[in-house]
């Protein structure tokens, strides 16, 4: 984990709630992708923890939707305005397990970090399939971005408004996968879990004190044992995970 | 500057400085050791400790609050056993000073066994007994809400262990000062508060509670002038040394807890925003003293009268 200043490059909106920042700073301790930043705001007491979406060197993009007086604050800010930011936070998704055809399911808000993933795993030669999962045609964003990496993509929306009708998991058995990879609500989590075919990794998310293990605020519970989402996740295997809500 | 002295004495143990981050906010150090050398604390109060592991309670467990923060973790820990065998001597990796060790029970016999346990561990230097925690049933609090019911802590636990017993007190009592009196009276070597105070947030959208166990502990620079006003009326009714804590966040804090009464300064929720924030308060406390006109802090403890 590091903590530093970040500047604000761009901060435009992608849909009528959902926002993509670029932010310039030391991005060194990020190591993978599924990793997420905590980010102060002034007035705000605790941190917001923000998934990343995709870094390089020098830049980290997050997009996040503007739910609270946080992501309210988020919103407001312009190029130029600076951020203090902890990176490096959360285990991040393992790569290495994928297989030669990985699937990578992302439901609304969940579908950042998968971006990054998507692009290393195209990157090291395999075959990426992408379901990303709407309310409505108006909420969809990063399509392109995901076509541009060379991903076979498909849409689903709930109301039927674009792509595939239905949610992400109606779209899973037509799909030939070697493992999953997935970030999004609770409920469409639980749904992959159960019709997954194989062997996958999720992304969960938990309200946050601190993001760095410090606090026990996020704690769950897991066949291995007891661990933090901010630390020892927010990816948990699928054998490892136990429901409990 | 750099001729002041940040030096105190706590029960007999000489602190580097008084600054100690607090129970449950700081683990049992190693994750924060990754980010800086932990031996610039005075010391550091780890992880609240009970006789058996403990999950806690549901998530969620975290509230935000304007200038503070609700948590109603309940406790989490390995058990003492597990914090005795692999918690202890990670910790003893990262961090050379006398530790405070912080302990919790649901009845009197838990207290004194977990007590008991870590008196035999060479690097805990205070054992701080929480009668205060607001998060769990038949145990924590209830302890601590009533004069007999801490002063019999106090008197067990001070039976199965020679190193001092600061007694930790909750703020959520009508009268802290007879609390704080009884434990004394039944042999505690200090005294530290305030612990969080009970607190609740409702989401609007749902309108249920935001955390799952309905309510939780408050803590934050929000809560700072209730503490103050008690460590103030601690501090003046009992002759042992007093650790002040509740939303302490600068150097400024500190000083002004000290002024209060407090012998030594836990530094809780700020840790939680910013991990370097302990480092900071002990690396800007020299200018402070020095803006102030203070030569060694051990000369302003209980300044204001």
């Amino acid at each position: 984990m590091k903590q530093g200043i970040f500047k604000i490059i761009s901060n435009v909106a992608l849909t009528d709630s959902v926002m993509k920042m670029v932010m310039a700073g030391d991005t060194s301790a990020i190591t993978a992708a599924g990793q997420f930043l905590n980010i102060k705001l002034s007035g705000l007491f605790l941190r917001r923890p923000i998934s990343i979406c995709d870094y390089d060197e020098k830049t980290v993009t997050i997009l996040y939707k503007v739910v609270g007086k946080g992501t309210e604050a988020m919103r407001e800010m312009v190029a130029g305005d600076e951020l203090d930011v902890l990176t490096g936070l959360g285990n991040g998704y393992d790569p290495t397990l994928s297989g030669e055809r990985p699937l990578l399911l992302g439901g609304g808000v969940g579908v950042p970090p998968l971006y990054r993933l998507a692009k290393d795993l195209v990157a090291s030669g395999k075959s990426v399939s992408v379901v990303l999962g709407f309310n409505t045609k108006d909420e969809i964003f990063y399509e392109a971005e995901f076509r541009a990496l060379g991903a076979d993509v498909t849409v689903t929306t709930v109301d039927g408004s674009y792509g595939t009708k239905g949610f992400v998991t109606d779209a899973m058995a037509a799909i030939d996968y070697t493992y999953f990879y997935t970030c999004g609500p609770e409920p469409m989590l639980k749904a992959i879990y159960r019709v997954a075919k194989t062997s996958g990794q999720l992304s969960f998310e938990e309200r946050m004190g601190c993001g760095f293990g410090a606090c026990m605020g996020c704690s769950c519970k897991t066949v291995t044992g007891n661990k933090r989402i901010c630390k020892e996740g927010p990816v948990l295997v699928k054998e490892d995970i136990i429901w409990e809500k | 500057m750099g001729e002041v002295n940040t030096k105190v004495t706590l029960c007999g143990i000489t602190l580097d400085n008084p600054v100690i981050p607090a129970s449950g906010t700081f683990g049992y150090g190693y994750e924060f050791a990754e980010l800086y050398d932990i031996n610039c604390l005075g010391s550091f109060s780890f992880k609240g400790t009970t006789k058996d592991p403990r999950f806690g309670n549901p998530t969620p467990r975290i509230a935000e609050c304007t200038a503070g923060m609700i948590n109603a973790v309940g406790l989490q820990n390995p058990g003492v056993e597990k914090v005795i065998s692999e918690e202890l001597p990670r910790l003893a990796k990262c961090f050379h000073k006398p530790v405070m060790a912080n302990v919790s029970g649901f009845s009197v016999e838990d207290y004194a066994y977990t007590c008991e346990r870590l008196d035999k561990e060479a690097q805990v230097g205070w054992l701080e007994v929480n009668v205060s925690c607001p998060n769990v049933h038949g145990g924590g609090m209830s302890f601590g809400t009533l004069p007999e019911a801490a002063a019999e802590v106090t008197a067990a636990v001070k039976r199965v262990t020679t190193k001092p017993v600061i007694i930790k007190l909750s703020p959520n009592v009508t009268d802290i000062v007879s609390i704080a009196k009884a434990c004394e009276a039944a042999g505690a070597d200090g005294i530290s508060l305030i612990n969080t105070m009970l607190g609740m947030r409702i989401d609007l959208r749902t309108r249920k509670p935001v955390i799952a166990n309905t309510m939780g502990g408050f803590s934050g620079s929000a809560i700072f002038p209730v503490a103050v006003r008690m460590v103030y009326q601690v501090a003046h009714a009992v002759k042992i040394p007093v650790v002040g804590m509740g939303g302490v966040s600068t150097a400024e804090d500190v000083i002004e807890m000290m002024l209060a009464g407090a012998t030594a300064v836990e530094v809780g929720a700020a840790n939680l925003v910013d991990p370097f924030a302990s480092k900071k308060i002990v690396e800007d406390l020299p200018r402070v003293m020095t803006k102030y006109k203070i030569n060694a802090l051990s000369e302003i403890i209980g300044g204001v009268k």
